[in-house]
């Protein structure tokens, strides 16, 4: 009797198990997206792709990593829509053949972020250069992405525009976490140290700590977000039909007007910017 | 650190509510862990034995192989098999990246070079104490293997909750090729490493104490199976 | 005293049934300058002997004598270092091992029930057995209630019965036991003597190590004396006890009563 049930348990368990392999949210068509932290963390996704969802039954599947990795990935063809932010890096991937065409969705900034004894002094200004390079002579810790992320590169090119040699101070003062905008802004927050986050993962981020925005509203800090069809002709699997559909509905009024609704304590996080077609 | 009573508090809420999500990240977290230590087992077990009871050359080196294994790194793991399942990839045909099918792959590369070296181990032990006997009734050599498996079952059980140990816990791997997406590949470490990426440790924490119920859990029933089914039928 | 009047049924029972011995001798054993040693040590020391009919055998000697060595060595489990071993003319193989059965001095069963350590022994030789059979050969070793027990739960001379039960169950024509009845009480020794009388009127060849002098002299027709590893004697066990040999076996057999 006992033998038997366990039997039967173990032979229910394993059964359960085993079907593990099948999606348990079984729409049949569905997308996968190659995005960034940014954006998932924010929880735009959250609300924006019920809503597309809904109106065409088409899943998507956030694969959420650093801009650097998701490019990487589409270009292995492991998703069907690139969706990131670092505006070179998309073009050269259209112009290498591995996308189809960019489009522009939405923008925020980034900001400076450090903690509230300012040691470099920086509080309240509006210029980048000046603050980093501020940072560099107070050598006050700054965590960095150091991951070849969108914001990495943001970041490594504001340095390069403040004639700041990072690599020089790279383990001094200068420090790469080598992970993901959350996980750096937690280093950040323990560490007493500077940091660039885009605003949307800043205004969503819970364990602030000790940290406060203190450079914010420069231009060079503007962040784009584009949004890109992963080439078909390179990768036959390519679900290009619903990609491209995904992709209008973003640029479109309805996703336009989603984007600009997501509030997160009454803050907007990002700005609607389609139609201005680039590429 | 206010986050820890937070935690501790946040873990109870999760779990007296019965919240839905977390239900089914658990559930994906069971059925991926178990699926995989079960493939490990059918592939692990028989090849422990077998490295166990065999004598040839080159034995040593593989003894030796799968104890390091047992090592692996598993962002490596998952690196492997990112690559292998990629649709640039030799069998991205199989469409199984970001699919629980992929998470269960890794791990199950994960947690076979463990059940194998602790199975020989276990096999071993047994076997000195068996094989003179077995060379006296002239017990053929898959009867053999198959009984030993079958003697030493209640210490493989102890095996296999090593390796479901290694493989629920397990993060690098299953974020790589499951992809994390939320309803499809979220499972509760990927939702702890998610979370942890919010800032929300407090989060992060509770879904950590969940996971650690759950495995307690999980330890909990096969050791009553194990001493329940030992007392009741044989030592 | 138990012992004595043991002693005295034994004695009676084999002279009234006699066991009739087969008319052609089957596996006689030739043993030649059998040699076996380890870089430290000889175990066996040039060991000769010739047991052409199914006599039942005692093997004497003291602790560390080499018995069970010779006797892993006869049942092919050892190889030997010098010399020949032939049963029927061939040397020990897995075939020969499947028409002996071997009774270790330590009891080695299965982690399973009593009677499924007789169902895996019988499952080998595609011999089928009945619960009924099973039960009433157990039941010749007072083992019959332990049936359905774990076999590892066990006594250890229960243990060491029910591997007796398992090499009986077998058929064997030849049985090689290492001190079966070492820490058994009186009374299941008499069970395996008679369960080894019965075997033994089947035609069973036995080869016996004890240490029991009463028991030898209840059960042995011939006693081969092995002492630091060579043969000191061979004889007719009713010569052997009256007039030992040779010294060794006299003080074997001193040191024994004296203690
Ligand atoms: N596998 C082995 N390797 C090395 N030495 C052994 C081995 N088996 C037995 N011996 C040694 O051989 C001698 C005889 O052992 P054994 O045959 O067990 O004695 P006994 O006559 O008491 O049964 C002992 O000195 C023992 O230590
Ligand atoms: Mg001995």
């Amino acid at each position: 009797m006992f033998k038997k049930l366990t039997t039967a348990f173990a032979t229910l368990a394993l059964a359960w198990s085993l079907q593990a392999g099948e999606p348990s949210s079984a729409a049949d068509r569905f997308i996968i997206v190659q995005s960034t932290t940014s954006t998932q963390n924010s929880g735009l996704f959250d609300v924006l792709l019920p809503k597309f969802t809904e109106e065409t039954g088409i899943e998507v599947r956030v694969i959420a990593v650093g801009t650097g990795q998701a490019i990487k990935n589409a270009t292995n063809g492991d998703g069907d829509v690139l969706f990131v932010h670092a505006k070179p890096s998309e073009e050269k991937f259209v112009a290498d053949g591995w996308g189809v065409k960019r489009f522009d969705v939405m923008y925020n900034d980034f900001v400076i972020v450090g903690p509230k004894a300012d040691p470099a002094g920086i509080k309240g200004s509006s210029d980048a250069d000046a603050a980093l390079k501020k940072i560099a002579e107070a050598k006050a810790p700054f965590a960095s992405r150091g991951d070849d992320s969108g914001t990495h590169k943001k970041e490594l090119s504001l340095w390069k525009a403040a004639g700041v040699d990072v690599k020089a101070a790279s383990g001094d003062w200068y420090r790469e976490t080598g992970s993901g905008m959350g996980a750096t802004l937690n280093a950040a927050a323990g560490m007493g140290a500077y940091a660039l986050t885009d605003r949307a993962t800043w205004i969503s981020f819970k364990n602030k700590g000790d940290l406060a925005i203190v450079t914010e509203g420069d231009d060079q800090l503007f962040n784009q977000y584009g949004v890109i069809l992963v080439n078909p002709e390179k990768h036959a699997a390519v679900k290009a039909e619903e990609g491209q559909l995904f992709i209008d509905w973003l640029i479109g009024p309805e996703g336009q007007k989603a984007i600009a609704d997501y509030r997160i304590e009454g803050q907007q996080l990002f700005f609607p910017n389609a139609h201005k077609e680039t590429n | 650190m206010q986050d820890f009573g937070a935690a501790f508090g946040l873990a109870f809420h999760l779990l007296a509510g019965m919240d839905a999500e977390l239900v089914e990240i658990v559930g994906l977290s069971l059925r991926v862990t178990f699926a995989a230590v079960f493939v490990s087992c059918a592939i692990g077990l028989p090849l422990g034995a077998l490295l166990a009871v065999s004598r040839f050359p080159g034995r040593q080196v593989l003894v030796v192989l799968f104890n390091t294994l047992m090592g692996l790194p598993p962002v490596v793991v998952g690196l492997l098999v990112y690559m292998m399942l990629s649709n640039a990839g030799p069998l991205g045909v199989l469409r199984l990246l970001y699919t629980p099918s992929a998470m269960i792959i890794a791990q199950a590369i994960l947690v076979t070079p463990i059940i194998i070296a602790l199975s020989r181990q276990v096999i071993e032990d047994l076997n000195n104490e068996y094989s003179e006997q077995f060379r006296s009734l002239v017990v053929p050599f898959p009867r053999a293997i198959a009984a030993l498996l079958w003697d030493a079952r209640f210490t493989l059980v102890t095996v296999a909750l090593a390796g479901f140990g290694r493989a629920v816990a397990e993060v690098g791997a299953v974020i790589i090729v499951g992809g994390n997406i939320n309803h499809v590949t979220r499972v509760m470490t990927t939702a702890i490493a998610l979370e942890t990426s919010k800032g929300d440790l407090a989060l992060a924490l509770a879904l950590g104490l969940v996971l650690l119920i759950i495995a307690l859990g999980v330890n909990i029933a096969a050791q009553l199976l194990k001493s329940t089914a030992r007392r009741r039928a044989y030592a | 005293m138990l012992e004595a009047s043991a002693l005295r049924a034994a004695n009676h029972r084999v002279e009234e049934a006699p066991a009739p011995l087969p008319a052609a001798e089957r596996n006689p054993l030739v043993v030649r300058g059998l040699v076996f040693e380890t870089p430290r040590q000889r175990i066996i020391d040039g060991v000769d002997l010739e047991l052409p009919d199914n006599r039942l055998t005692v093997l004497m000697g003291p602790n560390g004598a080499g018995k069970s060595v010779l006797l892993r060595l006869l049942h092919g489990l050892l190889t030997p270092s010098a010399g020949t071993i032939l049963w029927n003319g061939k040397p020990p193989d897995g075939r020969t091992r499947r028409s002996q059965a071997m009774v270790f001095q330590a009891p080695v069963l299965l982690r399973r029930s009593v009677l499924s350590n007789l169902r895996f022994a019988l499952g080998l030789r595609g011999l089928g057995c009945s619960r009924r059979e099973m039960l009433s050969l157990l039941g010749m070793l007072g083992l019959e209630p332990l049936a359905d027990r774990p076999a590892r739960l066990l006594s250890g001379g229960e243990q060491q019965r029910l591997c007796l039960a398992r090499a009986l169950a077998l058929r064997p024509e030849v049985l090689l036991l290492d001190e079966p009845c070492a820490n058994l009480d009186p009374a299941s020794v008499l069970m395996i003597e008679e369960a080894l009388m019965k075997a033994r009127a089947a035609g069973t060849k036995i080869i016996l190590v004890t240490h029991d002098l009463f028991q030898a002299r209840r059960v042995a027709e011939r006693i081969v004396f092995l002492h630091r590893g060579r043969i000191a004697e061979i004889s007719p066990a009713e010569s052997f006890f009256d007039t030992a040999g040779s010294p060794e076996a006299r003080s074997y057999m001193e040191g024994r009563i004296l203690v």
